[in-house]
């Protein structure tokens, strides 16, 4: 018999809002322990919670990209359960009336498009970071994270294997990138992943028993364990076993899933409204002041490089892979480079000097203005595409325009034919045999002597014009 | 001469304004009084003298200087146990908190603090503001000044005593179903539950947070004017408190009530009601019938399920607001716990005393997978229920007159052994806090017995202004003074 996987994600995303939701402390991860604390996050007898409307604002952006329905009218809950992470031993986040739900997005890959439903996305504060390795045997609670601004993405049942998933991650980090809504910064946990798996015959409507993988470092790592996961499933159900409905964890080290948490001992969290917020209403005008400042997201911006920019769709894809690139690309034809040239010098040798760098674009001193020159620089014959390659490596470290740089190093490509026929005519008297033998007809020589005039100027020479002068000189 | 300490907070101010008196003398002679008559009352937890002294200073240098610092410079007040405060303790009157320090000032500690207030200490309560008789203090048994053998009532059984006592000029406590009016009645003296959302609750630790409103305990209506006037106003650090605007409550107290409607609710006039009090309530009916107030009917038909649904919707949310009470931040901490589910039991069962555990776990249940529609849902649906009542009520009368408590003062122990007899205490004053309107109680008499009785005045949502000039004409034409408790 066929299985196939039906796999549902849970997202957490904490928002980049500089205060925490429902005080006016700093949301900075690098703190050092409890100093971004207050009465209020650290559930002290009295404090009261105000929500932080960035947290709206934030949470509307990510409903609006993700095509959901942002309520009208919606409030916060209590989440009742105890755990020394939890200041006040309830979390306040949303039960029954999300801000966001009933949205989708579309997953593309090179082939297809597969959309994902999203079920809702709601409101959280984080809870604290406890630490058992304080090393005399206690553990401790930091509460600096307790109440930064937390939003749950939660998919519908409509994901199939472990690339799609990796894929809508994927996509999704993108898009709240782009939003400029969180860091997505996975080490630091500010965005988190779980998946409900479960396994099922081809062509049946029923779904299995789901099993959650939690507590995956990273996406790829989660890639690997819903993969494992659907195996291990299908092996233990062909073999006549039953799933149990339980929380599972990701062994990195050995590749396997393990049993956390049954099904049994699962919460009651007595869900009841929060009374001491206000109900959040989010108007058509607030909706729209979000739905004008939205920027555009991914899948749009990569189609419409392709129209207007004629780019392939893989070099559109990459382009577009985040915000600060497809802005750099943008800039750098807006600046006069040509559309293909400025896409092929950022895929190429942009990206690898930061990668080299360890830099994202944006945190480079590099210019799309310099960029843009540098091509024209290359179109005009000013210098060679081999002489672009170091000026633009000057570029990107000092942030220099090209042209200081090329005067400063003296780059300038010789494209004066007199000056270019004195060093031909040199080489032309030191390779006699070469010469000889482009004259017997051997005419695939010429290349090594455009090669030797290109040494003897020190890169400077134009190859086209060597490359003619040289086959003038020759046939005379 | 009457001594200072039976004076009222405006009188002090007027005299202070008039340099009859230094506030260094007002504030001692409070402090004498509470060290000759508070051992027999203990309505006091702790007596701050020392910074209360020091207060004073700075209040009679202010003077000097030609400052006047606010509207109740130099009035010395006693504070609930649950109100945060940075100086001395905020135990709740519990074990759990027995060593509590706040690390900051709630928002009407602030505001009184800015308006000149002296703070003599903090007055006894019902742990964690449950209970009608302050017998539920971990701390101490406070006595009613009327007769040392009662209950004061409570929860803020120590904020009403220690005005009856004449051991302040005027006290705050809270009110989630009658806390600071039912006491108030007990004990014989003025007390104001405010609009839900009047007064911010920053700082007050919470029972049942949409229920719990601060407000003022005095010796009469002028003080509960003024000091709400100081406490009221939105506050941003309570999402809850109305950003409305604010009167100056003593404008209010025109000493008329011509032209009033006053409506009596059906519901609240049965057989049930003690004779006595009945005719305490008629005498009253016929005075401000005397100053020119007319009287009808009302029906608020939902008021007999008012008990069932607060002690559902009040656990519920205390279950939660409690929860943070685990001995890992602050407050009582278990020594014997070898894990952190031990030390949560542990820390609890200890520190908590047998009422609030037993609201937490009827919260609990009514929260619980499987009962929250049958429960809580349900109880919410009546609260709007009650809610429509009133305003329907409302629609033709501008204040409705009911008893405040069905029962004078009882003895020590009278109703401990059945917790439903002791929650019945609240019977007349629960609605008010589910419809989230403003009620005040103010003394009607004395019984047989010679203890106080008092009645209570509900007004529409933010109009605290028509009750007070109600209960202050009342005050004025009654020909009613209880005179002082009798203790030394």
């Amino acid at each position: 018999m066929e299985f196939e996987a039906v796999i549902g994600m849970e997202v957490h995303v904490e928002l980049n809002s500089k205060a925490k939701v429902f005080c006016a402390c700093s949301t900075n991860f690098h703190a050092s322990p409890n100093t971004n604390v207050c009465p209020v996050c650290l559930g002290m007898p009295g404090a009261l919670p105000v929500m932080n409307r960035d947290m709206v604002d934030k949470s509307v952006a990510v409903g609006l990209a993700l095509n959901c329905t942002i309520s009208r009218w919606s409030k916060m809950d209590r989440k009742n359960y105890f755990y020394p992470d939890l200041a006040k031993n309830y979390q306040i986040s949303q039960y029954d009336l999300p801000l966001c739900f009933d949205g989708y997005m579309d997953v593309e890959t090179e082939e297809t498009v597969r959309r994902v439903g999203i079920t809702r996305a709601h409101m959280e504060e984080d809870t604290a970071r406890n630490t058992h390795t304080l090393g005399n045997g206690e553990s401790g609670v930091d509460f600096n994270r307790c109440g930064v601004p937390l939003l749950e993405i939660v998919t519908e049942p409509d994901i199939r294997s472990a690339q799609e998933a990796y894929e809508y991650l994927t996509q999704l980090k993108q898009i709240l990138l782009y939003l400029d809504v969180s860091d997505c910064n996975m080490e630091e946990g500010s965005i988190r992943a779980e998946a409900n798996i479960s396994v099922r015959p081809v062509g049946s409507t029923q779904f299995g028993t789901k099993t959650e993988v939690k507590n995956v470092a990273s996406f790829s790592g989660t890639m690997k364990a819903i993969a494992y996961e659907i195996t291990r499933q299908i092996q233990v159900i062909k073999a006549g076993g039953v799933i149990e409905q339980e929380t599972r964890g990701w062994d990195a080290d050995r590749g396997i899933t393990f049993s956390q948490r049954k099904k049994e001992s699962a919460h009651d969290y007595r869900y009841f409204p929060e009374p001491d917020l206000v109900p959040i209403v989010v108007d058509e005008a607030w909706e729209q002041r979000i739905r004008e400042q939205q920027p555009e997201l991914p899948n749009a911006r990569k189609r419409r490089f392709q129209q207007v920019y004629g780019l392939t769709s893989y070099d559109a894809m990459v382009l577009t892979l985040t915000r600060n690139m497809a802005d750099f690309y943008e800039n750098t034809v807006q600046a006069g480079a040509d559309t293909k040239k400025a896409a092929n010098w950022i895929m190429g040798d942009v990206q690898a000097l930061c990668s080299e760098a360890k830099k994202e674009l944006d945190e480079t001193v590099l210019s799309s203005t310099h960029l843009a020159e540098m091509i024209q620089l290359i179109d005009a014959g000013e210098i060679s595409g081999k002489i672009a390659k170091d000026v633009l490596a000057e570029m990107f470290v000092s942030g220099k325009a090209p042209k200081t740089i090329i005067e400063e190093q003296g780059l300038v490509q010789i494209s004066d034919s007199d000056a270019l026929l004195d060093a031909i005519q040199k080489v032309l008297a030191e390779n006699t045999a070469q010469v000889e033998q482009y004259k017997a007809g051997k005419e695939r020589v010429i290349g090594f002597l455009v090669g030797q005039v290109m040494k003897a100027t020190t890169g400077k020479a134009n190859p086209g014009m060597v490359n003619d002068l040289l086959k003038e000189e020759l046939s005379k | 001469m009457t001594a200072w300490y039976q004076k009222t907070a405006h009188e002090i101010v007027d005299a202070l304004m008039r340099g009859d008196a230094t506030s260094l003398e007002v504030t001692q002679s409070y402090l004498d009084r509470i060290a000759a008559v508070d051992p027999q009352v203990d309505a006091y937890t702790q007596v701050w003298q020392d910074s209360a002294l020091t207060q004073a200073e700075q209040i009679d240098q202010q003077l000097a200087d030609g400052n006047i610092p606010g509207p109740l410079t130099g009035v010395p007040i006693a504070l609930k146990e649950l109100l945060c405060t940075t100086d001395g303790y905020t135990t709740c009157a519990s074990r759990m908190l027995e060593n509590f320090q706040s690390p900051y000032n709630g928002t009407v500690v602030r505001k009184l603090a800015k308006a000149g207030a002296i703070f003599l200490g903090k007055v006894n309560m019902d742990e964690f503001a449950m209970g009608s008789s302050t017998e539920n203090s971990a701390i101490k048994k406070t006595r009613n000044p009327w007769n040392l053998r009662c209950v004061p009532g409570g929860s803020s059984g120590g904020s009403a005593a220690s005005v009856a006592a004449d051991c302040c000029t005027f006290s705050l406590g809270s009110d989630t179903g009658g806390s600071i009016r039912q006491p108030a009645a007990l004990c014989g003296c003025v007390g104001l539950k405010p609009t839900y959302g009047r007064v911010s609750r920053y700082g007050l630790v919470a029972f049942a947070s949409s229920l719990d409103q601060i407000g003022p305990l005095s010796k009469d209506v002028e003080d509960a004017a003024l000091a709400l006037n100081v406490i009221c106003g939105k506050d941003v650090m309570d999402a809850t408190s109305a950003d409305l605007p604010v009167p100056d409550f003593r404008k209010a107290l025109t000493g008329e009530v011509k032209g009033m409607k006053i409506g009596l609710p059906r519901e609240y006039f049965t057989d049930a009601l003690n004779p006595e009090m009945r005719e305490l309530i008629e005498k009253a009916i016929d005075v401000f019938k005397a100053q020119g107030a007319s009287f009808i009917e009302v029906s608020l038909p939902h008021t007999e399920y008012a008990v069932a649904v607060y002690y559902i919707i009040c656990t519920a949310e205390a279950s939660a607001n409690l929860a943070r009470f685990d001995g890992v931040r602050y407050g009582f901490r278990h020594p014997d716990a070898s894990n952190v589910q031990e030390l949560y039991v542990k820390s609890k069962s200890e520190g908590f005393g047998p009422e609030v555990q037993r609201r937490i776990m009827l919260g609990t249940y009514v929260l619980s997978s499987g009962y929250y529609d049958a429960y809580y849902l349900k109880a919410q649906k009546v609260r709007s229920l009650i809610k429509s009542d009133f305003d329907n009520a409302f629609a033709q009368c501008d204040v409705i007159l009911t008893p405040t408590s069905p029962t004078q003062a009882f003895e020590f122990g009278a109703k401990t052994a059945d917790p439903l007899e002791m929650y019945l205490s609240d019977i007349y004053t629960i609605s008010t806090n589910l419809a989230a309107i403003p009620g005040i109680s103010v003394p009607c008499g004395l019984t047989k017995d010679g203890l106080p009785a008092g009645l209570q005045l509900l007004g529409k949502p933010f109009d605290e202004a028509t009750i007070l000039r109600a209960a202050h004409c009342y005050e004025q034409n009654s020909g009613i003074d209880l005179g002082k408790a009798p203790i030394a």
